[in-house]
């Protein structure tokens, strides 16, 4: 099991009030799924996912990554398996503005301590995975939103994760763009990668072999997507 | 993990030059404060350096194993007053000093005046005449580059003879050579036995514009009752100090002074000189620490100021590296670093015009100086240090941030 998640609350304290964004969540999810979260917001997505990314630890319950107890780690010990084991992509692309394609794409590689020429390397390697062979000394500014995605989803694939989470990853693209990307991640699916994707958006959630719907901090269903009724 | 950690460095060093030059204007304003600062303090350091090394120079043209009688201390603190009524020191003293000291090894007299000198046309006002005997030689780091110094039987049979300094000799004669000719000094006509070699300048003032003659056609000549100024070489350098108290008890006999009343002449050495010395360039080093301080202050908070803003600015880049495996000591040693680089650009950049500046000091005083090295690793570490304190508040808040609010920062 990649990921085992039991009795996971998060709750937090705006001003005096004791708020629950998860409560009693229990989920698992197996190496090479491709699962979507959903549901409106307050539901507790967000929450699930920056927990599930290791960017936030729960109030209560245990979450185990890749057998690790990532629940009670420290902040330098997330960083570490934030840096192994996940990919992120991010509705903003979030890409370092002075800093071209391939800087971009082998960022994860810096922290892991991987050497220059190797990093570069594999960046290249990723990029042309992508279809960004020809893009690489472009800065972002210089890349069309698609491309943009295109370097993030490279970036999140350098270390060769075990999780790629995709927070919203079509929210600031057209429709066609769009589709482009989702199709990207399913070659990238069918080529073995683990990917959870949040969205609120049933054509994109439908591109996953299973949805888990949230509300009011609780799982309401979890089913698998039949195929035949994609878009 | 220490390779890792090096490897790191070179990324960090990189990152902080593009955000540098991202930013030309702002970072050369940041860097205004720390360029100010160290070229301040390379002046200064530059300034003492040169003197030091100068001082050092001269002082040791004056033996250590030498004192010197005279009628004034050479350092007057205050109470001018109480010594201005005192009396010169006479021949006579001179000769009970040479009668009755022990420790002494050669006591040597000498006597100023300023006269005319002369050499066919060429004719030269108010030149230093200096009388003296041929122990002169024996307390003197200057030596005849031509010609010699006179003997004890010229001194004694008052010959019409003179030594010149380098420049008067240049003076005079240009590039001959002026061994046996005649200069006339006052109203008598010298013979030139020798030539002293260079000794440059100290603060602006030539120290080779003389003439050296024996004492005794001296005081013939320019008179009788002239103050004195006896310089005592010490027979052992280790017993400068009975010397000098055997030459006390000598002088207050021979000057009548009563039992409980002070000395009425100074017995002066190299000493008060290097004393007087390390306290003035102590106040200069005060000086160069309050001046560091202040700038170290201002330009820190320059750079403490625009390191918040930058670190603000970059809230999701900051979000973005923590979340892809950035840990907090990465993040804090990007941000130094960039703090640290400019501080040290801005001090690279300061230590030249502050070395060209106390060069031009130093040669205002005409006091030769090298650039010293210490003045580049002076600014460097300046520069660095200033770069570290001010850039840790910035670089520790940036560590600090929590992934999630980073990312979602506007």
């Amino acid at each position: 099991m990649l990921i085992d998640i039991r009795d996971l609350s998060k709750h937090y304290l705006l001003g005096r009030v004791d708020v629950a964004a998860l409560n009693g969540v229990t989920l698992s999810i197996r190496r090479g799924e491709y699962v979507a979260i959903m549901g409106p917001s307050g539901s507790g997505k967000s929450t699930l996912m920056n927990i599930i990314g290791c960017l936030d630890v729960p109030t209560a319950g245990t979450y185990l990554l890749n057998d690790h107890d990532v629940s009670r780690m420290s902040d330098d010990e997330l960083a570490a398996i934030r840096n192994r084991e996940i990919g992120f992509v991010f509705q903003t692309f979030n890409l370092l503005p002075r800093a071209d394609a391939l800087h971009n794409a082998e960022l994860p590689l810096i922290y892991k301590g991987v050497p220059r020429a190797e990093r570069r390397r594999i960046a290249e390697t990723t990029l042309r995975k992508v279809g960004l062979g020809d893009r690489m000394h472009h800065k972002p500014n210089e890349l069309s939103g698609g491309q943009r995605q295109r370097v993030a989803i490279a970036r999140a694939l350098v270390n060769n994760p075990s999780l790629i989470l995709a927070d919203e990853p079509t929210g600031n693209l057209d429709t066609k763009t769009g589709a482009e990307i989702m199709e990207l991640f399913d070659t990238l699916h069918k080529a073995g990668n683990t990917i959870i994707l949040v969205t609120h958006e049933e054509e994109i959630a439908r591109y996953s072999q299973r949805i888990i719907r949230l509300r009011d901090g609780n799982i309401v269903s979890d089913a698998a997507v039949t195929r035949e009724a994609a878009p | 993990m220490i390779r890792h950690a090096f490897a790191l460095v070179g990324e960090y060093a990189a990152m902080a030059w593009h955000s540098i030059v991202a930013h030309k204007l702002r970072s050369f304003l940041t860097t205004l404060g720390i360029f100010i600062g160290v070229t301040t303090i390379i002046t200064i350091w530059t300034t003492i350096q040169g003197l030091n090394s100068y001082i050092t120079n001269t002082l040791g043209d004056i033996s250590s194993s030498v004192v010197y009688v005279e009628k004034f201390p050479w350092v007057i603190s205050n109470d001018f007053w109480k010594y201005r009524n005192r009396k010169n020191i006479t021949w006579r003293e001179y000769q009970t000093i040479r009668a009755q000291s022990r420790l002494a090894k050669t006591v040597t007299p000498q006597v100023m005046a300023q006269r005319v000198i002369s050499h066919k046309e060429k004719k030269l006002e108010g030149v230093a005449v200096l009388g003296t005997t041929e122990t002169f030689m024996a307390i003197s780091s200057v030596f005849p580059e031509s010609g010699r110094f006179f003997t004890a039987p010229e001194v004694r049979g008052k010959h019409n003879v003179c030594v010149l300094g380098a420049e008067l000799s240049r003076s005079l004669f240009d590039e001959e050579t002026p061994l046996g000719k005649r200069v006339r000094i006052g109203d008598r006509r010298y013979t030139v036995i020798g030539v002293l070699e260079k000794q440059g300048e100290f603060f602006g003032q030539s120290r080779d514009n003389f003439a050296i003659v024996p004492i005794g056609t001296f005081r013939n000549v320019f008179g009788m009752h002239r103050g004195l100024q006896i310089a005592v070489q010490a027979a052992d350098a280790g017993q400068l100090d009975d010397l000098k108290e055997e030459l006390r008890g000598i002088l207050r006999r021979e000057r009548k002074v009563a039992p409980g009343k002070e000395d009425d002449f100074a017995i002066n050495q190299q000493d008060q000189l290097t004393d007087l010395y390390e306290k003035t360039t102590s106040t200069l080093y005060a000086i160069i620490i309050v001046i560091a301080g202040i700038s170290l202050l201002v330009g820190g908070i320059g750079i403490t100021n625009i390191m918040l803003v930058s670190v603000t600015e970059r809230t999701r880049e900051i979000g973005l590296r923590k979340a892809v495996g950035a840990r907090r000591r990465n993040i804090m040693s990007q941000f130094l670093m960039e703090s640290v680089t400019v501080a040290v650009l801005g001090g690279m950049v300061g230590i030249l015009p502050g070395v060209l500046v106390g060069q031009m000091i130093l040669s205002v005083m005409t006091v030769e100086g090298g650039v010293p090295f210490s003045a580049i690793a002076l600014g460097f570490l300046f520069s660095a240090l200033t770069g570290i304190v001010s850039g840790f508040y910035p670089a520790w808040k940036a560590a600090r941030m929590n992934p999630i609010d980073a990312l979602r920062y506007a």
